[in-house]
């Protein structure tokens, strides 16, 4: 796992041994150029890369890739989301393209929340390909600098290739293979569902280790700091392949009112520091969803300050 | 087979509001066999639109009637002798019905009773469900049987997505997780490296994506 594949910091930053802390930046909905800048600074300096996410829950906003040429102006690297709900092939080659000849070096394969949960639950969805596929279809691009169908790509999107995993969602057991697919499929890294229940998730690392899953990608722990008990409700209840358990929940109740959003962010310090030390975890994947500011506090707080330079 | 549902009566009562005499044709084939489109459905509609009709001041007379098929010219011709003596005709087909009898009579005009769904058949007395995408290249032999093209929302082939949860697809709780019910067929089987291997992305020329089809049996064609 040394050779660099893509020039990407992130790339850079695992490779030389160091604990990742990637944030995360959801596009405007408008061509709020400005919004989108403010949020960026926030994260600078504070991680080591920023997923811009693309459509996030099926709504649409500033396209991935735009935001992600606007962060690379911004000096903050981007981690371009895609995902396969809203691209056929052929659109996902060239924005592929588009986004590396902009300066993006991460991308994250996706295949995105249904329409259902969106603003146009009308709309038609794509699924040409999956994200196993997709991760493939990167991984065919930059290796052997090819399209889908065989033909040569005139100059290669040099990308390091992430993918999701999310340990909560069933079945549990059938997990751990998913992600021996993404790896075998060509994902250089991985970044979790948020985790919430901490002993499930320490028995799906050992799994991963076990299986040597870890010796092949790097594994993000993702972190999403609660902001509300009414927020930790939602999430346990409302989204699937969520997993909340009730002590988490009850934490929050028990520091009393107005304190909910500061035991949030103490959990989530204490994850992190548990995730420093447990086995075959790589990094940290904070997605602290319009809490952008928050994170220079989180990464103070949790010493993952300064970031290295490599 | 097809299965559909039949439109609202709002809907086919605005469709023919200024008729004054209709045909209303079903069809013996699989709209009779899902009780959307068979003779007792006619005689239903039929019914219902004289009585709505009469209550608006402006009665309607309707003929009753039903085919063989809708969807073969043979069974079309039937009705040649009659299909000019109405002011529109509403089948009760499924959407190949009213489109042949179109095609067939170009001076008369259709309309549609029944929306068209999809191929499937009953899981319970009054439940239908989907089944087949019609993709054109069946893979459901390496899903033990089960078909993720139809079946899953996104029709993942290296499912299951992030959203499966006890068993049940992420966009409502009234929906299966296919990939869940795969993964654990296999499991129990004994045959999960089935799975392990990354399915390629799917050739999806022979499904609608590319283009209307047609099916040639040359034998048949001499």
């Amino acid at each position: 796992m040394n050779e660099n594949k893509s020039g990407s910091n992130l790339e850079n930053v695992l490779r030389a041994g160091h604990f990742a802390f990637t944030g995360e930046c959801g596009p405007p909905k408008g061509a709020n150029v400005g919004h989108l800048k403010e949020k960026i600074a926030f994260l600078k300096g504070n991680v080591d890369a920023v997923n811009i996410t693309d459509n996030q829950t099926a709504v649409v906003r500033m396209s991935s890739w735009a935001a992600s040429a606007i962060s690379v102006q911004e000096g903050v690297e981007p981690n371009f989301q895609m995902v396969c709900r809203d691209r056929n092939r052929l659109a996902m080659m060239s924005d592929i393209l588009g986004v590396y000849s902009l300066g993006a070096r991460n991308m994250l394969c996706l295949s995105g929340d249904h329409q259902r949960f969106g603003n146009h639950p009308d709309a038609k969805n794509v699924y040409d390909i999956d994200s196993l596929q997709l991760i493939a279809l990167a991984k065919k691009m930059r290796d052997e600098g090819k399209f889908l169908n065989g033909e040569a790509i005139d100059v290669a999107p040099k990308l390091f290739i992430g993918a999701a995993c999310n340990p909560f969602a069933d079945p549990f057991e059938f997990r751990v293979h998913r992600l021996a697919k993404k790896i075998n499929a060509g994902a250089d890294f991985v970044q979790t569902q948020c985790i919430y229940n901490m002993a499930k998730f320490r028995t799906f690392m050992k799994m991963a280790v076990d299986m040597g899953l870890t010796e092949k990608c790097f594994v993000l722990a993702g972190v999403t700091p609660l902001k509300s008990i009414g927020m930790a409700q939602y999430m346990a209840k409302q989204v699937p392949g969520m997993d909340v358990p009730a002590e988490v929940i009850d934490r929050l109740k028990g520091v009393g009112k107005g304190k909910a959003a500061e035991e949030g962010i103490k959990f989530a310090i204490e994850q992190i520091e548990e995730f420093k030390e447990m086995e075959g975890v790589a990094g940290v994947h904070l997605m602290a969803i319009e809490w952008e500011h928050k994170v220079a506090q989180i990464a103070e707080q949790a010493k993952m300050l300064p970031r290295p330079v490599v | 087979m097809i299965i559909g549902d039949r439109k609202s009566l709002a809907e086919i009562l605005d469709m023919i509001k200024d008729c004054r005499n209709i045909l209303i044709t079903g069809c013996k084939g699989c709209v009779t066999v899902c009780n959307v489109g068979g003779l007792k459905e006619v005689q239903v509609l039929a019914s219902s639109l004289k009585i709505a009709r009469k209550k608006e001041g402006r009665p309607i007379t309707i003929e009753e009637n039903l085919l063989e098929r809708q969807c073969d010219p043979e069974y079309i011709a039937e009705v040649s002798d009659i299909i000019h003596n109405y002011d529109a005709v509403v089948s009760m087909a499924c959407g190949v019905g009213p489109q042949f009898l179109s095609e067939a009579y170009p001076k008369q005009k259709f309309f549609p009773a029944i929306n068209t769904k999809f191929f499937g058949g009953a899981t319970a007395h009054g439940i239908w469900e989907e089944r087949c995408a019609g993709c054109g290249s069946c893979v459901i032999h390496q899903y033990d049987g089960l078909c993720p093209i139809s079946r899953c929302s996104k029709s993942l082939m290296n499912g299951p997505c992030g959203g499966s949860a006890n068993g049940l697809c992420e966009i409502s709780r009234d929906v299966v997780c296919i990939w869940d019910m795969i993964v654990k067929k296999k499991m129990e089987q004994g045959r999960l490296d089935d799975l392990l291997a990354v399915a390629p992305a799917k050739d999806w020329s022979t499904s609608r994506d590319g283009g209307p089809r047609k099916s040639i049996r040359e034998e048949l064609t001499q």
